[in-house]
């Protein structure tokens, strides 16, 4: 047996060497060239110099326009290169990166500092994922093709035999089973196609989303659509309020809250929310009763 | 027979003990690594909150168990469904008569393309699709054609499976049956069949466990079944967990399907073959 056990230790060994070289390198040298980043963020990026933004794939508007946010065309494409300039990071050391929801949630390292896909800050995701403060704040809407039982709806109890549609992943399922309750279960789908898919289909009345979607998809994605309202954020057990998504206890959270505090305080973050998306959100709001 | 081993027994038995002994002392070896070394991995506490916190198995267990229901229910209504068709497409396949000769043409085209396409885009193009084209509900159903693109994609293996049980039925016995005077139909129906789906039972189960899994891609189109539900799940408490619950529920299932395959198999083996060489 004496040979078994030392085989195993010797695995055991080579296992720990391999994996283990995690260190904190907040020990590398503090000048840094100018646009790579300021003396809070130094060592902190997994790259040096640079800041590796996540969104996804593919990247939807108003949030990314044409899926290309390097254009810093779209809101949180404008957002991220905002926070990146307070960041102390040039437009050029920034870098993008696609990833899924659920490559933004799996344990392992991550391969950005940073991702923004409308990701709603809520406690329960806190256990696995470090979020910013939020970036903006949202209501969840309702959209319907001409025709269907939902429209023409101004109250939430209107709508409890309309059958409804969401997206997987999204707080706005929670919202449907939570708030507006309806009779017959929602339909669940994996991204905004399906949803159209099945809305054209009739194979659900409407579908809920946050209110710049909403507005996107009614505008520029379905004919004949239009939304039908929003609801109040009082009636939402969770506000939806966005924030970036970081490997958990991440050492940049403080970096990037700090920025989005001055981003907030100078008008920066309001001017960019007007710009893409303030004036696409005017829809009226749904009663209780 | 005397008690007293022969010489060839008392060597099956030691050669027996000691490859006992080499399967305990290896398994034993790659139990110990994994409980040893895999918490002693750096990041093994993320790793292990993120896919199995006790906290989020037993919330979701329930909910997934309910959502499983829906799955149970798509398979069940699913499988006579594709049987049927499988067997028919197979007769037609395997049809003797010149006038039929269009029939098989079709049969193959169909079998060619719903085994080359891709499940997922059949049950978009279907469950979408169709739907699309204006019908009203409850026709529009989202459960109802994807159970049909399923029906339709399955059928087309089973279909395939059939052929091969019809064709390992050697020609002699159809020369037999049809010189005891039984029609072409006859010798299918009475002769050929039941041999042939005697001896395909078991790759069909086969093919039973693998719609077992794909039943979830209905989902896809709508209807909130297990894997959704783990998904959803998922996504509201950024954890994986209950993805490893709907794994051990479907484990629940498949594991006495395939042992249920196995053991006919072997029942077919010692049915047609002779003794077993050791």
């Amino acid at each position: 047996m004496r040979k078994l056990s030392l085989s195993i230790a010797l695995t055991g060994a080579l296992l720990l060497a391999a994996c283990g070289g995690e260190s904190s390198s907040s020990d590398t040298t503090a000048a840094s060239a100018a646009g790579t980043g300021n003396e809070c963020t130094v060592g902190k990026t997994p790259e040096a110099n640079t800041l590796t933004i996540g969104t996804g794939n593919p990247a939807y508007s108003p949030w990314v326009d044409n899926d290309a946010p390097e254009s810093k065309e779209g809101f949180e494409a404008a957002v991220a290169y905002a926070v990146a300039a307070e960041l102390g990071f040039a437009d050029t050391a920034v870098k993008w990166v696609r990833t899924g929801f659920d490559e933004a949630i799996q344990p392992g390292v991550k391969n950005f500092d940073f991702n923004l896909q409308q990701y709603t800050i809520t406690d329960e995701r806190k256990k696995t994922v470090s979020f910013s403060d939020s970036y903006y704040t949202t209501n969840q809407a309702v959209v319907a093709l001409k025709g269907s039982p939902a429209i023409g709806a101004t109250t939430v109890a209107a709508m409890k035999d309309v059958k409804f549609g969401a997206q997987a992943g999204t707080t706005s399922l929670d919202f449907i089973t939570n708030v507006i309750k309806p009779s017959t279960e929602p339909y669940v789908y994996d991204d905004n196609a399906g949803a159209k898919a099945a809305l054209e289909a009739k194979q659900i009345d409407a579908v809920v989303v946050d209110l710049p979607t909403a507005f996107y998809i009614a505008a520029a994605e379905l004919t004949d659509a239009s939304v039908v309202g929003q609801f109040p954020a009082n009636l939402s057990t969770t506000p939806d309020n966005f924030g970036f998504v970081f490997d958990l206890n991440n050492e940049l959270v403080g970096c990037v809250n700090t920025a989005l505090a001055t981003l907030k305080d100078n008008g920066t973050l309001a001017t960019i929310e007007k710009t893409w998306l303030s004036d696409k959100t005017n829809a009226p709001v749904f009663a209780a009763e | 027979m005397s008690a007293s081993l022969s010489r060839r027994a008392a060597y099956e038995r030691t050669r027996k003990r000691r490859s006992i002994a080499v399967a305990t002392v290896s398994s034993l070896t790659v139990v110990a690594a994994i409980v040893l070394f895999v918490p002693r991995m750096p990041r093994w506490d993320r790793v292990k909150e993120s896919f199995f916190s006790g906290e989020r198995f037993a919330d979701s267990f329930p909910r997934l168990l309910e959502a499983f229901v829906l799955d149970i229910k798509i398979f069940a209504w699913s499988t006579p469904a594709i049987v049927i068709l499988a067997l028919l497409v197979a007769i037609a396949r395997n049809s003797r008569s010149a006038a039929l000769f269009p029939v098989r043409v079709l049969t193959i085209a169909y079998t060619d393309i719903m085994r080359g396409v891709p499940v997922i885009l059949s049950i978009y193009l279907i469950g979408f699709g169709v739907p699309g084209l204006g019908l009203e509900r409850p026709w529009n159903s989202p459960l109802l054609w994807g159970s049909v693109a399923l029906v339709l994609t399955y059928a087309s293996y089973v279909a395939e499976v059939f052929r091969a049980g019809i064709e390992s039925i050697h020609e002699s016995q159809r020369a037999a049956a049809r010189s005891l005077g039984l029609s072409n139909w006859q010798t299918m129906r009475f002769v050929v069949l039941p041999q042939a789906i005697r001896r395909v039972v078991p790759p069909l189960m086969n093919d039973m466990v693998s719609l077992q899994k794909d039943v979830a891609l209905v989902s896809l189109i709508g209807p909130i079944e297990i894997l959704r539900q783990a998904g959803v799940d998922k996504s509201k408490f950024a954890n994986f967990t209950p993805y490893v619950v709907a794994a051990v529920i479907f484990l629940m299932m498949t594991i006495p399907l395939t042992r249920t395959t196995d053991y006919l198999l072997e029942r077919e083996r010692r049915r047609t073959t002779g003794t077993r060489v050791r």
